[in-house]
């Protein structure tokens, strides 16, 4: 994975001014805080709105969820604000954590009483190369020397995390809280496990077929 | 990439991308480039390839840059 080029600067005076708001204690940061959790539970009801269809059957207070994912929003600002660098404007900084605390708790209710598909409904839904399908056989090949490559080429692990997520579209921050661990943590599994897939078809001279 | 979703999901991107981490980091940049006109792929390489590879990060690109969107 590639690192991106971040360029330091300084933010501009109204940018400023909420980072001092906030960072300098009295009553001008206990305004700014309220002002900046105000945004953030419009953020985070924007988002629960976004999502709310993957919310269907759930029956609960959904501007709980919007006001709970604008609690932690807040607090993990407040934890990070040394690191704002001014590269967009504050309230855009401010909002990526509302979105992400409101996306995180909507797909994680959605899934809240749902059963984890298994791994072999994922794997029904590829071709066996022995038993290839009419139709685009490129394809089918394709899809048929996948299948054997997550069968041959991967870890346990890195096969749970692949078929979980690309098969069985489990969400990735879901999968992560039923496996203990972070989305990153896993993404890094997929991918590795993308990569390995992909070595294994080049062995084949498959590679092309799919760049 | 190939022509077929599937395929698509199960390989991923196959050019360098950033991690959840980083484009968490980014993100906020990344959006603003994009709705002012600017090469935000030029700007933050390997974002473009973690959002088709990873979801939960291209949720919440798609979410941030509609709430800008709203707000303009």
């Amino acid at each position: 994975m590639s690192e991106a080029v971040g360029v330091i600067r300084t933010p501009p005076a109204a940018e400023r001014d909420w980072v001092e708001a906030l960072s300098t204690p009295g009553r001008a940061r206990d305004d700014a805080v309220e002002r900046l959790h105000a945004l953030l539970l419009r953020a985070s009801r924007f988002e629960v709105a976004r999502r709310r269809r993957a919310l269907g059957y759930v029956r609960d207070n959904l501007d709980d969820l919007a006001t709970q994912a604008a609690d932690d929003a807040l607090m993990a600002i407040m934890a990070k604000l040394d690191t704002y660098r001014g590269d967009s404007r504050f309230t855009t900084w401010a909002y990526k954590f509302a979105v992400l605390e409101a996306g995180t708790k909507v797909r994680r209710r959605a899934w809240q009483e749902r059963e984890m598909p298994l791994e072999e409904e994922g794997w029904s839904r590829l071709p066996d190369r022995r038993a290839a399908p009419a139709g685009d056989l490129e394809t089918a090949e394709l899809l048929g020397a996948v299948r054997d490559a997550i069968a041959d080429a991967l870890t346990p692990h890195q096969r749970t995390v692949l078929v979980a997520v690309t098969l069985n579209d489990v969400p990735i921050d879901v999968l992560a809280e039923r496996l203990a661990t972070t989305r990153g943590a896993l993404y890094k599994t997929l991918h590795d496990a993308r990569k390995s897939l992909r070595a294994r078809l080049a062995e084949q001279g498959l590679e092309g077929a799919t760049a | 990439m190939s022509d077929n979703p599937l395929l698509d999901k199960l390989l991923g991107p196959d050019g360098p991308e950033l991690t959840c981490d980083e484009c968490f980091e980014h993100l906020d940049r990344y959006v603003e480039l994009q709705h002012t006109g600017r090469d935000a792929d030029a700007a933050i390489p390997g974002m473009r390839a973690h959002l088709r590879g990873c979801p939960a990060c291209a949720e919440d690109h798609e979410s941030l840059s509609a709430l800008l969107a709203a707000d303009a």
